[in-house]
């Protein structure tokens, strides 16, 4: 009853093309918008926002360049970590050598430099698919944590191949207090969801997901498929290097190699699974199952008053989490963006089901 | 800050979903005045937690002895909570965040025994004010105060561990000049904590002339066909173990089965405990590591822990494993903390203090000879001594070996060569202050207040 597009007529093209095409759904973007950067601030704990919404926004960032690839192109990569770990230590390398440049330029510059070495890892991409491209792209993790654990220009010969970095100064505004750097990420977040968003709807887009659903039958109605592929790979390579460069400089702030391992790669390929293939949405659900999930999780015990030793509430929070994932992907394989949608489709009929 | 105070009541009034979620996020709040709370950072599962622990047993055992036998430090009762980290700097963070305003005055300093996450946390400690203390482990460069004002290396660092190995082995050689031409291998974690010893056998090979291989092993450790083919071919004169967890025990394993004798072997002081050496059986005989502060056994102090605290079913462990090399070791950590507490309680009074007024307790530091006796840890401790430019205060390490049966010191003590270690303690901390921006310290002036 709430949740109807009734009476809802479009008059303009415009009005047909926007992105959130219904309105309540607009509503609830701009309460949730506004929850997110005023509200949020003065409601949660500065633990809620460093432990839980800081991983939280990265990594909901870099599954979303993930998914531009995998859910949306159809192309299995194993090694997105590796160009997350691209973008760090070229964020890095910038902040370090070139100390003029601003952070957001910094951002950027990583980002393009971890679309290179993406494209170059998507080369493979053109001839073989499916499980043997999962093989190749996991040939890009091993040569990234190869590097930077060997190579010792990247760390500027720190003795112990850990590197840190100082505090984010944008305009002679430090980011230094976790809701600062909580409003920074989130104002990131933003720009770069309603980016893809926009992406996966343009040309490129629908190009993308053409490959995907059969990619001999995309060729013959006139999509390159080395156009279509490598940029994907390249965006996807883009959004992962700007996640990485966050994870490095907001969230560590001192990180190893081992910080971006195969790990990692295969959390964020979780996530999207998990979250839902081919779905902006997606991308953010499957990030807070990951991040948020076992945290919670471990510290629930704690809160509900349970008095359990350390090494069994780790065990619980194991188990627990496993059968939940497995639970998820068993009453919806398609990911938690679907139980959103069918939530939503419920909702239009909602109180008066037929 | 007034309106933010009422916007924050206006916002929590409001009472969306979301504040629900943030209030049950931020944990029952704890009423407690007369506390001391200690944060303790352990690892019970995972790759590393056979080392993980003992030494988590010894260290949470003595502050609940601390409070059986002495009614706390100075009257005040100490408190502590476990977080379990699983050796993941990133999971480690987390539980410092949890931690540290816990209890009356916060969390009086961290001991996150991984190299891993003191890197992490070195970043975060000075903002929250909080000391780090990383007894033999964490950041070598760390030892300078005027950089480093967090930071506690205290009792030792790699580089001290090294440099004992180097001159443990020169000693052999029949002195360090008969090094020259020798092959010393070095088989390490692949990570902060393996990394950190290579700078000073450098140092230590450009002035000996031995060959120096470095052998990464990538995490856990229990991958290293390949490492031991390179030792097989190379026939290094020493190899020398900086391992953690599975990966020592799968190290000795390996050794066996290339035939490298073991008594060519020596270990850190993280790569020779008991847990490191039963797997391989009978093999691991003969194989060396460092002692860090506490061999094995029991002294006064253990006669304690089992009458006030095991006796009574209080316990965290096994009453046999009390006195093993790791539960030893957690226990002399934990022992240096409430140590350093006990230091801050005669200049600030004996009521909960902050971690800046315990920082103050550690860079104080005065254990000696006979402070040491008092304590029940005669033969389990060397003195330690800090100041402004020392937060390490003890430079000195002796060798044991595993008979198959236990482990026996066999050499030392050995005092680490400052000569060698000190500049390039101050070269890498000035590195990381012009990198951090950090202005240094002035030691005089800092006495004073």
């Amino acid at each position: 009853m709430l949740y109807r597009e009734n009476g809802q007529f479009k008059t303009s093209y415009r009005a047909d093309q926007q992105m959130l095409p219904i309105l309540q759904d607009r509503m609830f973007m701009g309460l949730l918008l506004a929850f997110v950067f005023v509200g949020a601030p003065f409601v949660f704990s500065d633990y809620f926002f460093l432990s839980i919404l800081i991983p939280f926004l990265i990594l909901s960032l870099a599954a979303l360049g993930l998914n531009l690839l995998v859910g949306y192109c159809g192309q299995i990569s194993i090694g997105h970590a590796a160009f997350m770990s691209v973008g760090a230590y070229a964020a890095y390398n910038l902040v370090l050598r070139v100390p003029q440049l601003n952070f957001l330029v910094v951002l950027v510059l990583a980002g393009l430099i971890a679309a290179l070495v993406g494209l170059l890892f998507g080369i493979p991409s053109l001839r073989i698919r499916g499980l043997y491209l999962a093989v190749a792209t996991l040939a890009a993790q091993f040569f990234m944590d190869w590097t930077f654990a060997r190579v010792k220009w990247f760390t500027n010969y720190a003795s112990s191949g850990s590197v840190s970095t100082a505090t984010i100064d944008l305009f002679g505004f430090p980011i230094n207090s976790p809701v600062r750097k909580y409003l920074f990420l989130a104002a990131v977040v933003t720009v770069f969801a309603v980016l893809a968003k926009n992406l996966v709807r343009s040309h490129l887009g629908r190009a993308w997901m053409a490959m995907r659903d059969m990619d001999v039958a995309a060729e013959v109605i006139g999509i390159r498929p080395v156009y279509a592929k490598l940029t994907a790979f390249g965006v996807s390579s883009f959004y992962v290097g700007v996640a990485g460069a966050l994870w490095g400089f907001v969230h560590l702030g001192s990180w190893e190699p081992l910080a971006f391992n195969i790990t990692l790669s295969l959390n964020l390929l979780f996530m999207i699974i998990i979250g839902g293939m081919g779905s902006i949405l997606g991308s953010f659900f499957g990030a807070f199952f990951i991040v948020a999930l076992p945290i919670l999780l471990n510290r629930a015990p704690d809160w509900l008053g349970i008095d359990m030793s350390t090494a069994m509430v780790s065990h619980l929070e194991s188990m627990i989490f496993g059968a939940l994932i497995i639970f998820f992907l068993i009453v919806e394989p398609q990911g938690l963006a679907r139980l959103w949608a069918i939530g939503k489709e419920k909702l239009r009929l909602w109180p008066f089901p037929h | 800050m007034k309106l933010a105070e009422k916007m924050r009541i206006l916002a929590a009034s409001v009472g969306t979903i979301a504040a629900v979620v943030a209030v049950t996020a931020s944990g029952p709040v704890q009423a407690a005045d007369k506390e001391q709370f200690f944060p303790a950072l352990v690892y019970r599962t995972g790759a590393y937690a056979p080392n993980g622990v003992p030494f988590a047993n010894g260290y949470v055992d003595y502050l609940k002895l601390v409070n059986a036998r002495d009614g706390g430090i100075g009257g005040v009762k100490v408190t502590f909570e476990e977080c379990e980290t699983g050796y993941a700097t990133d999971r480690g963070v987390e539980c410092y965040e949890r931690l540290k305003g816990k209890g009356a005055t916060g969390a009086t300093l961290f001991q996150p025994l991984s190299t891993g996450i003191t890197f992490a946390l070195t970043d975060k400690a000075p903002k929250d004010k909080i000391p780090l203390v990383t007894a033999g482990y964490g950041r070598a460069d760390s030892v300078d105060g005027t950089v480093f004002k967090w930071n506690f290396p205290l009792g030792g660092t790699y580089w001290d561990a090294a440099d004992i190995l180097v001159q443990h082995v020169g000693k052999l050689q029949g002195g360090t000049d008969k090094l020259k031409g020798k092959k010393i291998a070095l088989v390490y974690h692949d990570s902060p904590y393996g990394k950190e010893p290579i700078p000073l056998l450098q140092e230590r090979s450009k002035m000996h002339g031995y060959e120096l291989l470095l052998l990464p092993v990538t995490h856990p450790g229990v991958e290293q066909k390949a490492t031991w083919l390179q030792i097989r071919q190379q026939r290094p004169d020493y190899v020398f173990l900086w391992g953690w967890g599975v990966m020592n025990s799968t190290s000795i394993k390996e050794a066996v089965a290339t035939g490298y004798p073991r008594e060519k072997m020596y270990g850190v002081w993280w790569s020779g405990a008991e847990p490191d050496v039963l797997p391989a059986g009978d093999g691991a005989k003969g194989y060396n590591a460092l002692v860090f502060l506490a061999p094995a056994g029991q002294g006064q102090v253990h006669k304690d822990i089992i009458k006030y605290v095991y006796d009574k079913g209080q316990g965290t462990g096994k009453k046999e494993e009390v006195g093993e090399v790791l539960y030893n070791r957690g226990m002399v950590s934990a022992m240096m903390g409430v140590e350093a507490v006990k230091r801050a309680q005669f200049k600030y009074g004996k009521k909960p203090l902050t971690g800046e007024q315990v920082r103050w307790g550690l860079e104080n530091l005065a254990i000696d000879a006979a402070a040491i006796k008092k304590l029940g840890f005669d033969g389990f401790m060397n003195p330690v001594g800090t100041s402004c430019v020392d937060h390490e205060g003890a430079h000195s390490g002796r060798v044991q070996v595993w008979d198959g049966k236990k482990w026996t010191v066999t050499a030392g003590p050995y005092e680490s060569d400052l000569q060698i270690i000190k500049p390039i303690i101050r070269a890498s901390a000035a590195k990381y202050a012009a990198e951090k921006k950090i202005p240094a310290r002035d030691c005089a002036k800092d006495a004073s207040s």
